[in-house]
């Protein structure tokens, strides 16, 4: 497959998505640091930041249609993943603090010296380490789901079973991480970061540069995706999602892709959160909030599934929503959030791509 | 020497004399000497009302307990014409009804003039002393037994000498052994250690908390020189012990089956929308909620009978719940059959509405619901077990729900026809039954359960707009653990995980617990995917 065929893949929304990032890369930071504050077109750092997050929650809303769209398995709890991987990042930035922490201790973060921790428990060796801390991000959501989908797929569990158990592992992780004893903030979780790779998070350049590259690791994992997706991989986990027993009987071990599926797709969570951690400034254990996995799903849904490019559509409707809501409107933002639940799988199954697809046939 | 205290001096001199009049009061009419004791009350210092007190209970005058038990409640008041006991604390916002002390006639006592008759501890501990020498001699064996008890703890010669007059005559054969008792514990501590030793012996086999603090020092060499009175407290307190660890045991499971009882009510109407419809319900635990909300509006409505309303509730809460139910399926869940994960998605949007509605109207504030009277307290089975009344009434409520959905699920047409479209649904058609309709019928019969379950719990927690969410995830465990459809593996399903739940909390604190209770599941799923009890047969297949 040569790489222009790879870009092509997508069809035209797959075009537009690309075309999208490359805009965003460059719209963004001459808007940001090429106009003085007070320029009519200048973009606010604030928005800078804000649009980071959409694009990690993008990511993350790819993995999920990745796994969803393409191969049937309904993750409920794939947030667990995203806040694994925010987590591991969360702990870099933690270690960077040195001695700048309110206590001044080089060695302990703040909520440790404030819980009379004598030393660093051994888990969080390393993260001093931007390599190890970036390998983390990857093999904690990787390992987990490997072993979750070991278990899970060889044992048949699947369709609303293995959503509801999926739910069950990120409130299972959202209980032990709000444990102080846990080691990992309790309920405050990890936050006051300083730094990343020495470079000051307050600072604009930062922003823009983390910016930038939530842009480059969501237009990669887009492209990884649609590789995957149109690959003779891909071909398999499309047949075992519509038709999962055929598929086994004719030979393939149905559980090995879903297995290798499902893990990709957690470690490409593990990447959003490692990026919306330092945009957002903190991790605590509410992201591990069944809730939120439902969410995600939902911005899937509502983008509609099964194209990539409508995922992160989805992601980036429902938070600019969101956004919009709770400031105009907070108390309308729940009835808002759960009309569009129920609204999507009513009437637009095919989601917010699906109709345009839809208007676009019908008048040609 | 100034006036004050010559006065005072002068009373205390006339209350000495009267106390010691009582002690010659088999001469004196004992209406008048009562009647003197009593009106020297008010004006006596705490060491002379410790005397009058004393006195009157010597004289076993008949209208001396009500008195004395009044003055230990804070009920006795005086004014300037007599001393009056009181019916009730006259905080309450009801004027008490007043009586005389000495002729307990009902007396009218005027608002502000009268004072209390203040009490210390000590005269306290006096006073429950003198209340238990009364009930010794109560006619009632019952009382007795209480009175005896009473006095166990700290025995000094009088009342040693008081027990053993009641021993030698009393005809009821539980309270001379209450007395043996009572005897024992005061015997452990004389110096012959013969009679210690017998002392144990008396007390071997009895479970209570005094015998256990008064035996168990006597196994320490330091309290107790001989050997054969050590080996023999021991072997008490290793018995005592032995019992306590059986009703820890116990109470392990008590308080495991209760919380399995929560479970089981949560999830029980899951089970019938999940597990018999296939339906994946994620407002479910909205239904509870709102089933909650049934219930505090009950009481808002019925201020005056908490009871009552929680009795009308449990109906109300099946209707309010059951109706949105009914409009869930008819608006929402019949466009989605056959495709559960976007019903999944559908149902969670509308919990998250009803939990907006409940804020709007209810404001995000958790609202707390009374407990009647009958299910608040402690029923004492002995000293080292108790029940509270309220964990019980959750047992015996989910038993009777569950029994009453079993009825309906295995002995009426809904149930009947329920089963049928369950297993299959084309035929069931066939045959002629209305599916949809059943199909809305069922699943408001889960959902009104849901309601039903929300009632229990508004007695266990604040009732809250996010009340649901926190059993969402239990319910279903519950619910796949046991086996989908069917009701029974719902049922012990709940109960075990309530009872592994509380087995674990000691060892690993409430929240492991729970982690230690899903990641378990979790791995118990994967070994058996269809649960503890899964269908068989063709029915299996249906879904």
């Amino acid at each position: 497959m040569t790489p222009r065929s790879l870009l092509m893949r997508g069809g035209r929304g797959g075009a537009i998505f690309l075309a999208v990032m490359a805009l965003l890369a460059v719209v963004v930071p001459v808007l940001n640091l090429g106009l003085a504050p007070d320029a009519a077109l200048h973009l606010p750092d604030y928005w800078v930041t804000l649009l980071g997050k959409y694009l990690s929650y993008a990511l993350l809303a790819i993995a999920i249609d990745l796994i969803w769209g393409y191969c049937g398995i309904l993750s409920l709890g794939h947030t667990a993943f995203f806040a694994l991987g925010g987590y591991a990042m969360g702990m870099y930035l933690m270690r960077q603090i040195g001695t700048r922490g309110m206590y001044g201790n080089a060695e302990l973060p703040d909520f440790m010296v404030f819980l009379n921790w004598e030393a660093l428990p051994w888990y969080w060796w390393g993260f001093d380490q931007f390599w190890f801390a970036m390998l983390m991000v990857l093999l904690a959501p990787g390992v987990l789901a490997f072993a979750f989908g070991w278990l899970a797929f060889r044992s048949r569990v699947g369709g609303v079973y293995l959503s509801i158990i999926t739910q069950a592992l990120t409130y299972a992780l959202m209980l032990a991480f709000f444990r102080n004893e846990m080691g990992f903030g309790g309920n405050n979780g990890l936050t006051d970061f300083k730094d990343i790779l020495g470079y000051s998070l307050q600072s604009q350049h930062t922003r823009v540069g983390l910016f930038l590259a939530t842009v480059v690791a969501l237009t990669l994992g887009y492209l990884a995706c649609r590789y995957i997706t149109g690959s003779r991989f891909g071909r398999i986990i499309e047949a075992i999602r519509d038709a999962e027993s055929r598929t086994r009987f004719i030979g393939y071990r149905v559980e090995y892709y879903k297995l290798a599926l499902f893990t990709f797709s957690a470690m490409l969570a593990g990447i959003a959160g490692a990026l919306y951690v330092p945009q957002v400034g903190i991790i605590n254990p509410g992201e591990f909030s069944p809730i939120n996995s439902i969410e995600a799903v939902v911005w899937v849904a509502v983008g509609g599934r099964g194209t990539l490019y409508g995922a992160a559509l989805g992601a980036g409707i429902v938070n600019y929503a969101k956004t919009w809501f709770t400031t105009a409107f907070p108390e309308i933002w729940l009835y808002a959030l759960g009309a569009l639940f129920v609204a999507v799988t009513l009437a637009l199954p095919r989601g917010v791509v699906g109709l345009l697809a839809r208007r676009k046939g019908g008048t040609a | 020497m100034n006036r004050p205290l010559l006065h005072s001096m002068h009373r205390c001199m006339a209350v000495w004399a009267l106390v010691l009049l009582a002690g010659l009061a088999h001469a004196a009419p004992p209406d008048a000497a009562y009647a003197e004791a009593v009106q020297a009350l008010p004006e006596a210092s705490f060491r002379e009302k410790a005397a009058l007190v004393a006195a009157l209970v010597t004289q076993g005058h008949p209208n001396a307990r009500p008195l004395l038990a009044a003055m230990l409640d804070n009920r006795l008041y005086a004014d300037d014409r007599g001393v009056f006991i009181a019916d009730a604390d006259t905080t309450a916002d009801a004027e008490p009804v007043w009586r005389d002390a000495l002729t307990l006639n009902p007396a009218d006592v005027s608002l502000g003039s009268r004072d209390r008759i203040r009490t210390n501890n000590s005269l306290r501990a006096a006073l429950k002393v003198g209340l238990a020498q009364f009930d010794l001699v109560d006619p009632d064996a019952k009382v007795r037994i209480a009175a005896v008890r009473e006095l166990s703890g700290d025995l000094d010669d009088d009342v040693l000498a008081l027990l053993r007059a009641q021993q030698a005559t009393d005809d009821a054969a539980a309270v001379r052994r209450e007395i043996d008792i009572a005897l024992a514990v005061y015997q452990l501590k004389d110096d012959d250690p013969a009679l210690r030793l017998a002392a144990i012996e008396v007390l071997d086999g009895e479970q209570r908390n005094l015998v256990y603090n008064r035996v168990k020092p006597l196994t320490d060499p330091a309290h107790e020189p001989d050997a054969a009175v050590r080996a023999a407290a021991s072997r008490v307190v290793a018995g005592i012990d032995g019992w306590r660890e059986i009703y820890g045991a116990l109470e392990t499971l008590f308080f495991g089956l209760s919380l399995g009882s929560v479970l089981v009510l949560a999830a029980i109407g899951l089970a019938i929308s999940f597990g018999v419809m296939g339906v994946i319900n994620m407002a479910h635990g909205e239904l509870i909620m709102l089933g909650a909300y049934t219930t505090y509006v009950m009481q808002l409505l019925l201020p005056n009978h908490i009871g009552l309303a929680l009795v009308l509730a449990v109906p109300a809460a099946f209707l309010v719940s059951g109706l949105v139910g009914v409009a869930i399926e008819r608006g929402i869940i019949r466009f989605l059959y056959g495709r559960p994960l976007e019903t999944l998605l559908a149902t969670f949007g509308l919990s998250l509405i009803l939990q907006q509605v409940v804020r709007s109207i209810f404001s995000p504030l958790n609202r707390s619901v009374t407990s009647p009277d009958w299910m608040q307290g402690l029923w004492q089975i002995n000293d080292l077990f108790s029940v509270t009344y309220n964990r019980l009434a959750i047992i015996l409520f989910m038993l009777v729900v569950f029994a009453l959905l079993l009825l309906v699920m295995n002995r009426t047409s809904l149930g009947l026809k329920v089963r049928a479209v369950s297993q299959n649904r084309a035929m069931a058609k066939a045959m002629g039954v209305r599916t949809a309709r059943v199909d809305a019928l069922t699943f408001g019969l889960g959902s009104g359960i849901a309601g039903i379950a929300g009632v229990a719990l508004s007695q266990l927690t604040n009732v809250g707009p996010n009340l649901g969410q926190a059993y969402i995830v239990d319910s279903f465990m519950v619910v796949v653990f046991g086996g989908v459809g069917n009701l029974w593996g719902t049922l012990i399903s709940g109960l075990s995980l309530g009872v592994l739940n509380k087995l674990l909390e000691p060892a690993a604190g409430a929240v492991m617990a729970k982690i230690l209770v899903l990641i378990g599941l979790i791995l118990f799923i994967q070994r058996r995917p269809k649960g503890l009890f899964p269908q068989k047969g063709r029915a299996a297949e249906g879904h």
